[in-house]
């Protein structure tokens, strides 16, 4: 490494940096894993950090990356150096604009970090299938290896783009590069001068729209030029290629780092090269110079200029010795000839060498939605190319055994240099162990020699979530671009962890294993698993335990316990001299948290100060005793699917399982979420049968099902375990029954939503409620012993209960539970309040977000069914289209419908009066009748048993369409005010009897809090740093402006009941209806513990005022416009300034913070005014343009002149 | 005409009348509208350090909760390059105020470690405080701790933020301490300019029907007074430093019952959160009145006439005139 200064980043951080200085305008949206990259830009914007040319950016959020595309390709129309972040189905999303920008010839450039498309099921990770959808656009696409490469390619493809007139769609691969950190020189301001010429700039501003030189461009063409026109184009892209090569020598020069459009590396006399694109690139040379060592003629050959293809470019780089390529592409194309890059391959090949041999060609896929790609999986596919004819179309690094289209190779190959440290950590998300491993490769990468390289891997649940951080430190620069297997030192940071997961797998012989544990070095042995132990001595681990949780209790870390964890890895890895390393630590502790004030930074050094006092080697004995061992992820009394296939998938060797165990087109089974036990709550509610007053609210606010009751005969009593409570129940005609409350202890997440709903206080000792928090181990086995009774009871029959009443509905069962939502979240339980009362015949489509992560990511699903194997069906389409995918599935049920009733008809000679006419004429406006109906179709189902017809079978297959469905559209706000909103609207307009139900939390959630539309004033958000400055957008009113649409706001924490009645309204509706539920979320910065206070606040504040809008209260005469909550009662600032949301903008923009209140505070006083109109309109009282009648000292509406 | 001006901790007032710590004086309109009724100083709401410390924690959990957790969200609040802390703002308000004002404007903080005492201390006097009150109201709860070590570290602490700054520095303290004359000498000792008696204290009430103790915030009234002149009554003369009366001040005649019971100042917060800033001026206008219908030229002929040491009978102010009131309680049945 030259004498530059160097930085630890990842990639989306070194590209944002380039990216963002040299833009004027940026055009943001957020996506995983591009998110990161316009939150920077939003974060130097609201810190007035310049451009490359002195002024600040703009940085406009829009309201889809369609959106966005079109916000730049205007930007780049008018003159400003425009850039724009994405990927997937965002990327789609722009593709029309790409086509426009490109065929204009419009310099300017997108950053991409390639991931999966959506197609049999969704994926965040990385690979190349959004890139290559943009392949014909006329986008150049340039694809960088590395986090260096990143930053340089970066900067590449804006000066390029500028000379060559052609749009630059620069991308890396998602999460693996976009997402690692690593040690690189950045790009200066001097890099970016020296290779820059604002000659290209000021052409690129010249060629834009002005008035002052008007021109006219984007003209409709005509079959007599369009052709012509389009081939005027050719000049530019034959161009292109070796500009965008002079460009890179002109970096060269400046930084020292050459590259190529087609770069080579191996044995300049190779015989076989693979050719591939992105970050397998480092593992594909480390693989070769292992080869090359044993004296092998290999090589690969890294294509960076995608498009434009230059073939003589191509073919200088491939050695001419080659006789046989494989192609390695990172994407499918199902039903092609060959993946796009193996195409390219070809055709080059084909094209270019007219003469002589041409060598074997073969394709293969890897690595799609980042599976590992490792050295080993190179060689295999360099052995493969050794065969006489070698495999084509191929796939390396999965089991295919239904089309058998993989390459075997030595999984245990490894390439990793014996210099390097590895290091693996297991963490639990909440304790920060990924921010401290964050921290010490700052420290080792900046304050030593060594090359530091940092990723981390995410669970897909987002309570109780295992982090696994890989960190690799050495002497060389690091480009191994895959995850460890062969670790010298391994932490586990949870002792829980050691139940389930084997995290001893990768330590490598003679490793180190650090293990926080409350048992000292004289007792943990005892505790460990059969597995472990064995590991321990067989591996002859040096193995060191911690009080991790002790040392952060009595420094006040609470649960974090990552500087403690943090200080025992250097003090015994050894990769700095302790003393040093200490200094060291304190240091970034102090960069790190500094800003946060004297008490943060005062605790975290007390808590180095005090880790190494309880850091004790333990003494490992010779022989391995435990009684118990590792217990797999998933019960063994699960159906054999979820065992096996999820069951593996659930331990984390889900990379193990071969194609025919996995089902075609993304098909799954509900009721998954019951068998994976994770044990993630340290505490769990108890019971006080005798306070309790049986209100179910407990039951109402359970984010995960896992506190439920039920009413059943004495008779099973008997059946009991011992310590199962259960008491008289308080409803009339149960008199003689009996009422239990029972927790499942091993789903519970311990979010004490439970206990702070629950009203039941003892009279002498009221911190005694009718629930209290207990330690979760000591209650385990005996409550899953209960728990398993409980759920052998029967369901309380369902038309004995007031649907209406919180305490009846909660006997319900619900079909939603144990989803990874996080821990107290606000959200789930809207949802499984919709599967208590519809679930039997509920049809959900689900926007991407939150919802669908919690509702659908593997391994097991929340969504499950009743006793009689009837429950929610539920799909996810994608982001920006939910509401019409719900409308699509309500036409078909309804056409469903119309058919069978049809069939019925014609078959009613055959069928009889009594039954079909009964099935014909049935009322199903309650459950009774809906039940009722069900039976007569199992009867109508039994008659046409017996008929041997076309028509028989046709209606016996469409008969259950006769039972009243129920569709939903669920979605949170970003999908329903932003992406989604087009949509929404003209569902909602489009009388069809749907429902859709908003889960608001008022940003973005699932990629980490941007702003919507949503989002209210004077919160901050991401992209809303400096607080949000409008108000936030009244999607009642915008609802109930069509009249006919059912419309409801409702906050179960304020008032539970009439969340019920809302959602039976909205159900028994006719027509459209939407319900928009306040959902407390953790991105409002506190602890969402006390999630229910805050919707009591917001609703007490008038903030979000409860209220109604039945339009069928219009029929008889009534105001179907009602205000369900009452006046303010306490201000605005009250209920907002719990949140940190709100008081962040205090500490960080005091006098914005000042006006935004204020106003606010007028906004809810503004609203207030409306709402109280609206509903005192009397009778029918729709008449929108007659005032109420004034009274003295009356409110009167907006726009009358009227003050509170 | 009647003299109504005073000194008090070496600074010269233009009268007796102070407004006391106060969260109406953390609008300067208020200290500007204070000025123009008439109070001769004012001393800043307290800054106290654990409030400090809880938001410093705060900001640290908002800002990591959740964090690092799920691949899409790896954080999810922006976080900025620096935040103002509250000893930032309450330091920029005082230099606002000292800038809009001439009266003098007093600092209060409130601390719980050495170190942060004495740091604060010395950001307000380079904030240009006139003076610093240290308000050293604490709760004793803990039951191994000894009477004699609280007042050991008070002393202590007094002393070290003497040395630390050169405005003066007034010491508040709570009635709650077993001998105060005591007290009053050790803190005298360690260079306390003035003790202001007494700090209230501040008793959350019971809500019988939730089952719950909520935080009360009550205004002091007239007869809370009584105790404060009590003490300051017996500790007059006794200590060189100044004395001031505080809570239970709510009319002309307390501030004339305070000066005579010996003190400098007599500090006013809760009647103006009950009548207004402007009743200042009232109290003004009725000391004035006051004093030229008895015919005192100034406080200097008042102040402690009624102390202790110059009243003819002391038994009132010692255990013969608890014995007195109760029997003529009993007489009286």
């Amino acid at each position: 490494m030259n004498n530059r200064e160097t930085v630890i980043l990842d990639a989306n951080e070194a590209v944002a940096s380039v990216a963002y200085r040299l833009s004027e305008v940026v055009a943001i949206y957020p996506i995983t894993p591009s998110s990161p990259m316009a939150e920077w830009a939003d974060q130097w914007k609201e810190e007035g950090k310049p451009n490359i040319w002195g002024s600040l950016p703009v940085v406009a959020e829009l309201q889809s990356e369609g959106g966005a595309a079109g916000a730049l390709h205007g930007a780049l129309q008018a003159g400003a150096q425009s850039t724009t972040f994405t990927c997937s189905q965002g990327l789609l999303l722009m593709i029309p604009n790409m086509y426009k920008i490109a065929g204009e010839l419009t310099s300017g450039v997108m950053h991409v970090t390639a991931r999966a498309l959506a197609t049999h099921a969704l994926s965040i990770f990385g690979d190349h299938s959004d890139v290559m959808s943009c392949r014909t656009t006329g986008y150049a696409m340039l694809c960088s290896n590395s986090v260096q490469e990143a930053a340089d390619m970066a900067l590449i493809a804006h000066v390029a783009s500028l000379e060559t007139r052609i749009p630059f769609l620069h991308f890396f691969d998602g999460f693996r590069t976009s997402h690692e950190v690593n040690k690189i020189i950045p790009i200066t301001d001097e890099d970016i001068r020296a290779v820059l010429d604002d000659k290209f700039v000021i052409e690129a501003r010249e060629r834009a729209l002005s008035p002052d030189r008007p021109i006219l461009r984007g003209t409709a063409q005509n079959p007599d030029v369009f052709f012509q026109a389009r081939e005027a184009a050719n000049v530019y892209y034959n161009a292109a290629p070796d500009i965008v090569q002079n460009v890179m020598d002109r970096f060269a020069k400046q930084t020292g780092r050459q590259y190529k459009s087609f770069d080579y590396f191996g044995a300049p006399d190779a015989e076989r090269v693979i050719i591939l694109m992105g970050s397998s690139a480092g593992a594909a040379e480390e693989a070769i110079t292992y080869l090359m060592s044993q004296g092998e003629k290999v090589g690969v050959l890294k294509v960076r200029l995608f498009r434009p293809w230059d073939i003589s470019h191509f073919l200088r780089a491939l050695p001419k010795t080659v006789s046989k390529i494989s192609v390695l592409d990172r994407t499918k194309d199902p039903g092609c000839v060959g993946e796009p890059l193996y195409q390219d391959v070809m055709t080059a090949v084909s094209e270019g060498l007219s003469e002589g041999t041409h060598p074997v060609i073969v394709g293969g896929r890897y690595g799609l939605s980042s599976k590992e790609f490792t050295p080993a999986m190179v060689v295999g596919v360099f052995e493969e190319l050794k065969k006489f004819k070698p495999k084509n179309h191929f796939t390396v690094g999965i089991e295919d055994d239904v089309t058998f289209t993989s390459l075997p190779y030595d999984a245990d190959f490894s390439t990793e240099d014996p210099k390097t440290i590895r290091a693996l950590f297991y963490g639990l998300g909440s304790d920060g162990t990924v921010g401290a491993n964050k921290n010490s490769i700052k420290i080792i990468g900046q304050q030593t020699d060594n090359y530091a390289q940092g990723y981390f891997v995410y669970d897909s649940k987002k309570s109780g979530s295992i982090t696994t951080s890989h960190l690799r430190f050495g002497p060389k620069p690091i480009s191994s671009t895959y995850l460890i297997t062969k670790a010298n030192f391994v932490a586990c940071h949870q002792f829980s962890f050691l139940e389930k997961v084997d995290v001893l797998e990768c330590a490598a012989p003679g490793a180190v294993f650090l293990l926080n544990s409350h048992y000292g070095p004289e007792e943990v042995w005892n505790h460990l698993p059969l597995k472990t132990q064995k590991t321990i001595i067989d591996k002859k681990l040096q193995f060191y335990v911690i009080d991790g949780y002790l040392v952060a209790g009595k420094t006040g870390m609470g649960n974090r316990i990552n500087t403690i964890m943090q200080t025992c890895f250097f003090a015994i890895s050894g990769v700095l001299p302790r003393d040093e390393a200490i200094e060291h630590i304190k240091k970034a502790i102090k960069k790190t948290y500094g800003k946060r004030g004297d008490a943060v930074v005062a605790k975290n050094f007390a808590a180095v100060d005090g880790a190494l006092a309880e850091l004790h080697q333990v003494k490992v004995p010779t022989a391995a005793d435990a009684s118990f061992d590792i217990q797999p992820a998933i019960s063994s009394d699960a159906p054999e699917f979820v065992r096996n296939v999820l069951g593996t998938i659930a331990a984390g060797h889900g990379d193990s399982l071969p194609v025919s165990a996995l089902p075609a087109g993304g098909t799954f089974p509900t009721g998954t979420a019951q068998y994976e036990k994770r044990n993630i709550a340290q505490e769990i509610p108890v019971w006080d049968q005798d306070l309790c007053i049986q209100c179910g609210k407990c039951v109402m606010v359970c984010p995960h099902a896992v506190i439920r009751s039920k009413v059943f005969d004495p008779s099973y009593a008997k059946l009991a375990p011992a310590t199962l409570k259960a008491v008289k129940p308080k409803w009339k005609g149960m008199e003689n029954d009996l009422y239990t409350l029972q927790v499942a202890p091993e789903d519970c997440t311990g979010c004490r939503l439970c206990v702070e709903v629950c009203p039941a206080k003892s009279k002498s000792e009221p911190k005694h409620k009718a629930l209290n928090m207990a330690p979760q181990v000591p209650l385990r086995e005996t409550e899953r012993e209960n728990w398993k009774f409980f759920e052998s009871l029967p369901t309380v029959n369902r038309d004995v209960l007031n649907h209406n009443q919180v305490k009846d509905v909660q006997l319900l069962d619900p079909l939603f539970e144990f989803s990874g939502a996080c821990s107290g979240c606000g959200e789930t339980p809207y949802v499984k309040l919709l599967t208590q009362l519809f679930g039997d015949r509920l049809y959900i489509a689900n926007a991407t977000g939150c919802s669908s992560i919690y509702g659908g990511n593997l391994p097991t699903t929340p969504y499950t069914v009743n006793k009689q194997g009837r429950g929610p069906t539920w799909s996810n389409s994608l982001f920006e289209d939910n509401a019409e995918f719900g409308m699509g599935m309500r036409l078909a049920v309804d056409q469903q419908d119309t058919f069978a009733k049809n069939m019925l008809t014609r078959m009613l000679p055959v069928i009889g009066e009594e039954l079909g006419g009964a099935i014909l004429a049935a009322d199903q406006s309650t459950e009774p009748g809906i039940n009722a109906q069900r039976e007569r179709i199992a009867k109508l189902k039994g008659e046409l048993s017996k008929i041997d017809s076309q028509d028989a079978r046709n209606l016996a297959s469409a008969a259950d369409a006769l039972v009243r469905k129920s569709v939903w559209i669920l979605g949170g706000d970003g999908w329903a005010y932003d992406i989604g909103f087009g949509g929404l609207d003209h569902v909602l307009a489009s009388g069809q009897n749907i429902n859709v139900l908003v889960l608001d939390t008022e940003v973005y959630s699932n990629t980490g809090g941007q702003m919507s539309k949503s989002t209210p004033r004077g919160a901050v958000a991401k992209f809303a740093a400096g607080g949000k400055q409008n108000s936030k957008k009244d999607l009642a009113m915008e609802a109930v402006s069509y009249g006919s649409v059912y419309v409801a706001r409702v906050a179960m924490g304020a008032n539970d009941t009439h969340t019920i009645k809302a959602f039976q309204e909205a159900e028994a509706h006719n027509g459209p209806s939407i319900i928009i539920a306040y959902s407390h979320c953790i991105a409002h910065g506190y602890d969402i513990t006390y999630g229910l206070d805050q919707q009591k606040a917001a609703v007490q504040s008038g903030y979000w005022p409860l209220m109604r809008y039945n339009p069928s209260l219009r029929d008889t005469g009534k105001n179907p416009f009602q205000l369900d909550s009452k006046a303010p009662s306490i201000p605005f600032k009250e209920y907002a300034y719990h949140e940190a949301r709100y008081t962040m903008l205090v500490r960080s923009h005091p006098e914005m913070a000042k006006d935004l209140l204020r106003e606010a505070q007028d906004d809810v006083e503004r609203n207030w005014r409306v709402y109280s109109a609206r509903a005192a309109m009397p009778g029918r009282g729709e008449t929108p343009n007659v005032a109420p009648p004034e009274k003295e000292g009356a409110v009167t509406p907006l726009g009358q002149g009227g003050k509170a | 005409m009647v003299d109504l001006s005073t000194d008090y901790l070496g600074l010269k007032l233009k009268s007796p009348v102070v407004v006391s710590s106060t969260p109406l004086s953390d609008s300067s309109d208020n200290v500007q509208r204070m000025e123009d009724h008439g109070a001769a100083a004012v001393v800043l709401s307290s800054l106290f350090e654990e409030q400090l410390d809880l938001e410093s924690r705060a900001l640290d959990r908002n800002l990591t909760r959740g964090t690092e957790s799920f691949a899409e969200a790896l954080t999810y609040l922006p976080d900025y390059d620096e935040y103002r802390a509250t000893q930032d703002a309450y330091l920029a308000h005082l230099v606002q105020v000292k800038n809009l004002v001439a009266i003098p404007v007093l600092a209060s903080i409130n601390g719980v470690t050495p170190s942060g005492w004495v740091k604060f201390a010395q950001d307000v006097e380079s904030a240009g405080a006139d003076a610093l009150e240290l308000n050293t109201y604490s709760l004793a709860i803990n039951p191994t701790i000894p009477g004699k070590e609280i007042e050991k570290q008070l002393v202590e602490l007094v002393r070290r933020v003497r040395q630390s700054i050169k405005i003066p520095l007034a010491v508040k303290l709570s009635p709650q301490f077993t001998s105060i004359p005591n007290l009053a000498a050790q803190l005298d000792a360690a260079g306390a300019n003035s003790l202001v008696l007494f700090n209230r204290f501040y008793q959350p009430d019971f809500d019988i029907e939730a089952l719950d103790v909520m935080p009360r915030l009550a205004f002091s009234r007239s007869d809370e007074l009584l105790l404060r002149l009590h003490w300051i009554a017996i500790l007059y003369g006794n200590v060189k430093a100044d004395l001031a009366v505080t809570g239970g001040v709510h009319t002309a005649d307390d501030v004339v019952k305070g000066i005579m019971a010996g003190a400098k100042v007599a500090m006013i917060a809760s009647e103006l959160h009950q009548g207004g800033i402007d009743q200042l001026q009232e109290i003004h206008d009725r000391l004035t009145q006051w004093m030229e219908e008895h015919e005192y030229a100034s406080f200097d002929t008042m102040r402690g006439a009624l102390s202790r040491r110059s009243i003819p009978d002391a038994s009132p102010f010692e255990r013969g005139n608890y014995i007195k009131t109760l029997s003529s309680y009993t007489l009286r049945q």
